[in-house]
C-alpha cells in the first residue's frame, strides 16, 4: 500500500531526499501525507536560509494536525515549491513529484549517505 | 504523525465493516472509531451536498421509567422536560451545582412516564451514575442501555430521499427534534430527526445485531444519491461549522452553558429548582464572565485547541476547537475569551506569531437545516 521509491533517501521523520546534480530536493513521504490526511497549508522557508540537519524548516498542516518539517541534511535553501501555497493538496496527490517542498544546496553532499534507504525506511513503518 | 492504539479501547459492532471500507481507525473517547474513509474534506462536502453515513454507536443510552420521571429529569436538566410531547426530543445540559456541565444530552419522551436518553460516549458512565445518585426522592429508575443500542447517523440534504424508500414511516411528518419508533429495511428502529452536522437528517437507533446489515442497506440505497461513509473527522468539522458544542471543548465541567452561548437551553424561569440553577442565575447577573466565541482567520494557519487568544494587553483567552473549514476553505474555531476583551481587536498566537481573528456568529454558512 505504501509507495516507497527505491531511488531516493529517507529520514525517520518521514521526509524524502533526492539528489539532483549538486543539490537535493526534499519533500514528505507517501506514508506521511497519508497519516496527515487532507493537507491544507504548507509553510516553507525563505530562499537563502541555512539549516543544520534535524532543524525545523517549515510546517505542514492538515485538517487533523500540524506537523514540523525537518531538514534531512545541513544546507542552504535555494528554491521552494511556490505552487504549494495555492495547491497544498499537491502533497497528498503527488508527494514525490509535484508535491516537492524545497531544494537545498548541501553543506556536504556526503551527508546523504547517512540517510535511510528505501528498505530501511520500509522497516520503520 | 504516529497513531497510538489503546489496549482497552472498545469496538462498535461496525468495526470490521469500517476496516473493510478502508477506514482509518483511531482511539476516541475509549473507543476505536473511524476518523476517515476516503478523506475528511471529501466526506465533509458529501454531507453538505448530498449525504453522509456515520457510525455513532459509541454514544451512550439510558432509560428513565416511573411515575415521576419527568419531575426527576426537570430537577437535573437545564431545559424543560415535563412539557415534551410523546415522540418529541429535546437538547439539554446536565449541570453541576456550580453551573459547570456534567454533559449535554438529548432526552426523548417515549410515553408519559418513560424517557430514552442519548449521552456522550466519554461521559456515559459518569452521567448514568449522576442520574442514579439523584433519583432518591423521585419514583423512577434509571437503566443503563449503552450495550443495547447501535446508532447510525444519516445526515445531509438527501437523507430523507435515501431513507424513505426503506421505511413505511412517513418521514416528512417527523418535525425536527421529533422521533418515531418504526422499521427501516425490516429492522426495528428509533427514527429521530436530529443530528450533529447542521444538515437535515436522521439518527437511527437499532439493536447492535442489525447494525452491519442496516449500514450496508443504507449505503446501497444512498449510492445513487451521492451518499458517502463519513468518519469522526468530518463529524467534527461539520459540527464546528454549524457552531455545535463538543463536550470537553465548548462546554465542560469548567465552562457553563451560559458561557457557551447555550442560554436557549437553560430555562432559568422553569419552576423546578434544577441542579446548578442558583449558580447560573448568579452568573447571568454577572457582567464579567468568559464567553465562548466563534471565529475565522484570514491566514491559512489553523489555531488548534489551547492556542492563546491575545489582545494588546496580553492573553485574554484560549482556543477550544480549531480546524480548516472544508466548506469555506479557511480556518475556523471557537475560543473562550474574557468578556471585557470582546470589544477590540483579538488575535490567536500560533508559534509566537499573532494572527488577527474575526468573530463570527455561527453557523458559519447556510445549510439545509439553517437555510
Amino acid at each position: 500500500m505504501n509507495n516507497i521509491p527505491s531511488d531516493i533517501k529517507y529520514t525517520k521523520d518521514h521526509e524524502w531526499l533526492k539528489i539532483e546534480g549538486d543539490h537535493v530536493i526534499v519533500g514528505i513521504t507517501h506514508h506521511a501525507q497519508g497519516s496527515l490526511g487532507d493537507i491544507t497549508f504548507v509553510e516553507l522557508p525563505a530562499i537563502g536560509n541555512g539549516y543544520a540537519a534535524g532543524e525545523t524548516f517549515g510546517v505542514v498542516e492538515s485538517v487533523k494536525a500540524a506537523s514540523d518539517l525537518y531538514m534531512p541534511i545541513a544546507g542552504e535553501v535555494i528554491a521552494i515549491n511556490d505552487s504549494l501555497e495555492r495547491n497544498p493538496e499537491c502533497v497528498n496527490e503527488s508527494p514525490y513529484n509535484e508535491g516537492w517542498m524545497i531544494k537545498v544546496k548541501p553543506l556536504n553532499l556526503h551527508d546523504v549517505e547517512r540517510l535511510l534507504t528505501a528498505d530501511q525506511y520500509k522497516k520503520l513503518l | 504523525m504516529s497513531s497510538s492504539t489503546t489496549a482497552l479501547a472498545q469496538r462498535t459492532v461496525l468495526f470490521d465493516f469500517h476496516v473493510s471500507k478502508g477506514a482509518r481507525m483511531v482511539p476516541f473517547a475509549g473507543w476505536e472509531m473511524p476518523v476517515q474513509y476516503s478523506g475528511i474534506i471529501e466526506e465533509h462536502l458529501a454531507v453538505r451536498q448530498n449525504a453522509g453515513l456515520f457510525d455513532v454507536s459509541h454514544m451512550g443510552e439510558c432509560r428513565v421509567n416511573g411515575s415521576q420521571s419527568a419531575a426527576f429529569l426537570d430537577s437535573i436538566c437545564t431545559n424543560s422536560i415535563a412539557n415534551l410531547n410523546n415522540g418529541q426530543a429535546r437538547y439539554t445540559i446536565l449541570c453541576q451545582p456550580n453551573g459547570g456541565c456534567v454533559d449535554d444530552i438529548i432526552v426523548y419522551r417515549c410515553s408519559e412516564n418513560e424517557f430514552f436518553i442519548c449521552l456522550n460516549a466519554s461521559n456515559a458512565a459518569k452521567d448514568i451514575a449522576w442520574m442514579q445518585k439523584h433519583t432518591p426522592g423521585f419514583n423512577c429508575t434509571v437503566t443503563d442501555e449503552c450495550a443495547d443500542w447501535a446508532q447510525l447517523a444519516l445526515q445531509g440534504p438527501k437523507a430523507e430521499a435515501i431513507l424513505q424508500p426503506l421505511t413505511a414511516t412517513a418521514l416528512a411528518e417527523i418535525p425536527s427534534f421529533n422521533f418515531r419508533e418504526g422499521t427501516v429495511a425490516g429492522t426495528k428502529t428509533i427514527i429521530s430527526r436530529t443530528g450533529y452536522t447542521g444538515e437535515r437528517g436522521f439518527e437511527l437507533y437499532i439493536h447492535p445485531s442489525q447494525a452491519v446489515a442496516l449500514a450496508e442497506k443504507l449505503l446501497h440505497a444512498g449510492t445513487a444519491h451521492g451518499l458517502k461513509l463519513a468518519g469522526l473527522g468530518a463529524r467534527d468539522s461539520l459540527r464546528l461549522e454549524a457552531g455545535y458544542p463538543l463536550y470537553g471543548h465548548e462546554i465542560s465541567e469548567t465552562i457553563s452553558p451560559l458561557q457557551a452561548g447555550l442560554g436557549w437551553a437553560v430555562k432559568l424561569k422553569k419552576e423546578s429548582n434544577f441542579i446548578g440553577k442558583p449558580s447560573l442565575l448568579a452568573e447571568k447577573e454577572s457582567n464579567n464572565r468568559p464567553r465562548v466565541i466563534h471565529f475565522k482567520l484570514a491566514d491559512k494557519r489553523i489555531a488548534r485547541a489551547d492556542t492563546e487568544v491575545v489582545n494588546n494587553s496580553g492573553i485574554v483567552g484560549k482556543v477550544l476547537s480549531g480546524t480548516h473549514s472544508p466548506s469555506l476553505g479557511y480556518p475556523i474555531g471557537s475560543a473562550l475569551v474574557e468578556q471585557n476583551a470582546l470589544v477590540g481587536a483579538l488575535a490567536v498566537r500560533i508559534r509566537d506569531k499573532d494572527y488577527s481573528l474575526e468573530i463570527v456568529r455561527p453557523p458559519f454558512l447556510k445549510t439545509s437545516l439553517h437555510p
